[in-house]
């Protein structure tokens, strides 16, 4: 009860605070001495409180108390801790609070980072963030409070959707948020540079470091949650082109362009409408994805419970926001026309700028992918499904330049560059032509642009694998993030080329024999876990090399709320994954049995960690 | 293109898309699949909520009649708000009632129907939950929409005026 009460008076000061900062804001618009004492401990203040209100409902979780309503439909008492707590944000009230508090967070962490840049951008940054912050507040307190009562207190609670008790999931949400939500800094810091004409490479030197944080938690964030969809909706796969995904992965390509972007204006004050306009589109991107999955448009793992007043909110909020950017976009930006640049043809500039058009274009296809369908209903009320087809026709024959870009750009000097002595190019590029060649030949496995594909992401690897050897080539993040990327789609192609599936159905004691494998069915426990029962699978798999393996899926019924759940068994190794799930057939004695072995699934994991080295490594990068 | 002519064009687009989805709202479930559309309910042993007697599911759905199966339980807030749809539902003799209850104390769900009436033709007891797992439902409340002993529809959550109308019209 308690706990209920402080939160949401807590949200409520908060909002106070953040009402007032616009006000103290816009009448000391020059008074420095204002910002450093009242506008900084105003915001100290609001972030206290938004972090009060986070602890009071994961206080509320922890205790289990039913009297808030968003505990008693999430939670119940025979859930562990550790998942009471990771309950706080896997509902749509709690992970708005999270929202809220990575918002304010940022804001105040951009203020004490930021102490050498001038005073009327800080505090119009201040501005815009408020703007967004109070937005958030008002849709909190308005249509999603976390802190509603329910009389007469319930004794149990409905309990959490089984497939969300997870670790990768209890942590994929609040990484997720620091980029997906932390992009929200760099929309207020471009529209302030640029109300206040300030882009320059000072300025890209300065928000750099906040793209880098943002890019580097989303990609961890994308990772987390494709590792947790993997493993536990048992279908095997670690991307599905669903449209949740998609409107996570828009934001990270938008972001990924504007990091490359930024590169090019440190350096060469050029390219600042990409830059402006990237940094507007990650965040709204960023909104548009939330307001997809939250308003039950699009339905998944992410739609709380459905209410047509939230979506509104969200859609009214974001198009206020989208034509706020337009308009200060066209009234303040004013490209100079007279110190107007050309490209040379063959410079990193230009190569960054070709790279940037692809990513562009991967960006609208996934776009067009994931909300097509949305027009097409409301205008025709046809219902079309895209799937993954759609995406890998249109993405992958264009990956092939792209790849190649990445390996030469690198190489090239800003301005202008010389052909000679880029003699190594040519060699590697022949090299790793020849070499996927084999690897197909010799699988059998001859389709024209499969090799071309390998080819491509071998030389981007070769490429960046041989700089890792020569002392004197000192851009190191970017080599490792690049050498990850190679290795992802490598990693990639090879899992897409070598898997293998056998479905078939078996009863306890029997086995299942083809050419290559031979599953045997065992035996058959029970379990007994504090919140559910589960029934255990044992399976021993024999490849032909006569290597066994042990692996024991599980079936699991949760208690509250009562679902069942296939659990995968996942022997890793470094070459392949085995991979086995179970599922119950009604009415019969039989299990369903998929048993898979997936090629370098480790890999495509360990790649995103490396291209998320790379943009930690840059993080932490001293400026020479 | 005209420089100024830009940002009318940009908000026109964005507007367009705003009118989308601002559409797409009330048809708020494009994308949900048709789940267990035509599928036979399964058959089950389960004891009668007054009598406590031992009752068998085919005793209950006879086919050519149109059922919706109601799963509920007092201690379940959203059943609270249903409850009074449920009763105005039954005013409309077409469709049977039957209602499931689920993991409830007896005295509890008995005092509930006492004070919000009682809409169902027949009740049974899932105590433990199992029957409710048959019939693949995902909590309290839920219902399902039957006729000739088939799955017709089936609705997660409490029911609203809009479902119930949407029921109603099935049932014509």
């Amino acid at each position: 009860m308690i706990f209920s009460l402080v939160g949401y008076y807590s949200l409520i000061l908060g909002l106070i605070i953040g009402i007032s900062l616009f006000f103290l804001s816009f009448k000391n618009f020059n008074n420095s001495n204002i910002l450093d004492k009242k506008l900084l401990s105003f915001t100290f203040l609001q972030l206290f409180f938004v972090v009060i209100s986070f602890f009071c409902l994961i206080s509320s979780f922890i205790v289990s108390d039913f009297s808030n309503e968003t505990v008693f439909n999430n939670s119940h008492t025979t859930k562990p801790l550790f998942y009471k707590i990771s309950g706080t944000w896997g509902n749509h009230e709690g992970s708005l609070l999270l929202w809220l508090l990575v918002l304010t967070l940022f804001i105040f962490l951009f203020l004490i980072r930021s102490k050498n840049q001038p005073v009327k951008y800080k505090i119009l940054t201040l501005v815009f963030q408020q703007i967004i912050i109070v937005g958030f507040f008002l849709f909190l307190i308005q249509t999603s409070n976390p802190f509603n009562y329910i009389f007469p207190t319930p004794l149990e609670g409905l309990g959490l959707n089984p497939i969300l008790q997870d670790p990768a999931l209890a942590i994929h949400p609040p990484i997720l948020y620091l980029g997906y939500v932390g992009s929200s800094i760099i929309f207020s810091s471009v529209l302030a540079a640029t109300s206040l004409k300030i882009i320059s490479t000072n300025w890209a030197l300065h928000i750099k470091k906040w793209i880098l944080i943002s890019w580097i938690f989303l990609t961890l964030g994308i990772l987390l949650g494709s590792i947790w969809a993997y493993y536990e909706l048992g279908w095997g796969g670690f991307w599905f082109w669903d449209p949740v995904e998609n409107v996570s992965l828009m934001p990270w390509l938008a972001l990924t362009t504007l990091l490359h972007c930024i590169l090019v204006l440190e350096k060469k004050a050029i390219l600042t409408s990409w830059v402006i306009i990237l940094s507007i589109a990650t965040f709204t991107l960023s909104m548009s994805g939330t307001f997809l999955v939250r308003s039950g448009i699009l339905n998944s793992v992410h739609t709380f419970a459905n209410d047509p007043e939230r979506g509104l909110f969200i859609l009214i909020f974001l198009f206020i926001l989208i034509l706020l950017s337009i308009l200060i976009f066209f009234f303040f930006h004013k490209e100079d026309n007279k110190k107007s640049y050309s490209f040379f043809w063959l410079s990193k500039e230009t190569s960054i700028l070709i790279n940037n058009w692809f990513m562009m274009y991967f960006l609208s296809v996934v776009l067009i992918g994931t909300v097509y369908p949305i027009f097409l209903d409301v205008i025709s009320s046809q219902k079309i499904s895209v799937g993954p087809p759609f995406y890998h026709k249109l993405i992958i024959p264009f990956l092939i330049p792209f790849l190649i870009m990445m390996a030469i750009g690198p190489k090239l000097k800003w301005i202008k560059s010389q052909i000679i002595d880029k003699l190594y190019l040519i060699s590697f590029l022949i090299i790793s032509i020849l070499l996927s060649f084999l690897i197909l030949k010799n699988f059998s496995q001859n389709i024209l642009i499969n090799t071309i594909l390998i080819s491509s992401a071998l030389y981007l690897f070769f490429i960046t694998l041989r700089d890792f050897f020569i002392k004197k080539y000192n851009n190191i993040s970017q080599n490792i993030a690049h050498f990850g990327f190679s290795l992802l789609i490598l990693s990639i192609l090879f899992n897409n080329l070598f898997s293998s599936e056998i479905i078939t159905n078996l009863k306890v004691g029997e086995s299942f024999e083809n050419s290559k494998t031979k599953i045997v069915f065992e035996s058959i426990n029970q379990k007994k876990e504090k919140n559910y029962n589960a029934i255990i699978a044992n399976f021993s798999v024999q490849n032909y090399l006569g290597e066994k393996d042990k692996l024991s899926p599980e079936l699991r019924i949760y208690n509250q709320p009562v679902i069942a759940t296939s659990e995968a068994d996942i022997k890793t190794t470094l070459i392949s994954d085995k991979f086995i799930v179970i599922n119950l057939v009604q009415n019969q004695d039989y299990f369903n049995v998929r048993y898979q072995v997936k090629s370098f699934m480790v890999w495509i994991w360990l790649s995103v960690v490396l291209i998320s080295f790379g943009g930690i490594i840059s993080f932490l990068k001293k400026r020479s | 293109m005209n420089n100024k002519k830009l940002p009318f064009l940009l908000i026109l687009i964005f507007g367009f898309t705003f009118i989308i989805f601002y559409k797409s709202l009330e048809d708020s479930s494009i994308y949900t699949p048709d789940t267990n559309l035509e599928k036979e309910i399964p058959v089950f042993n389960a004891k009668n909520f007054f009598s406590k007697e031992n009752i068998n599911s085919s005793n209950i759905f006879k086919l050519d009649k149109i059922y919706l199966l109601n799963i509920w339980s007092s201690w379940c807030v959203p059943c609270r708000q249903e409850h009074p749809l449920l009763m105005n539902l039954n005013l409309h003799n077409k469709v049977n009632i039957i209602g499931m209850n689920y993991k409830d104390d007896l005295k509890n769900a008995n005092n509930f129907l006492k004070e919000l009436g009682n809409p169902y033709n027949e009740i049974f007891l899932d105590l433990d939950g199992t029957i409710a797992i048959e019939w693949g439902a995902y909590g309290v409340p839920e219902s399902f929409l039957i006729h000739n002993n088939k799955i017709i529809k089936k609705y997660i959550g409490p029911l609203n005026d809009k479902l119930i109308d949407e029921i109603k019209l099935l049932v014509k």
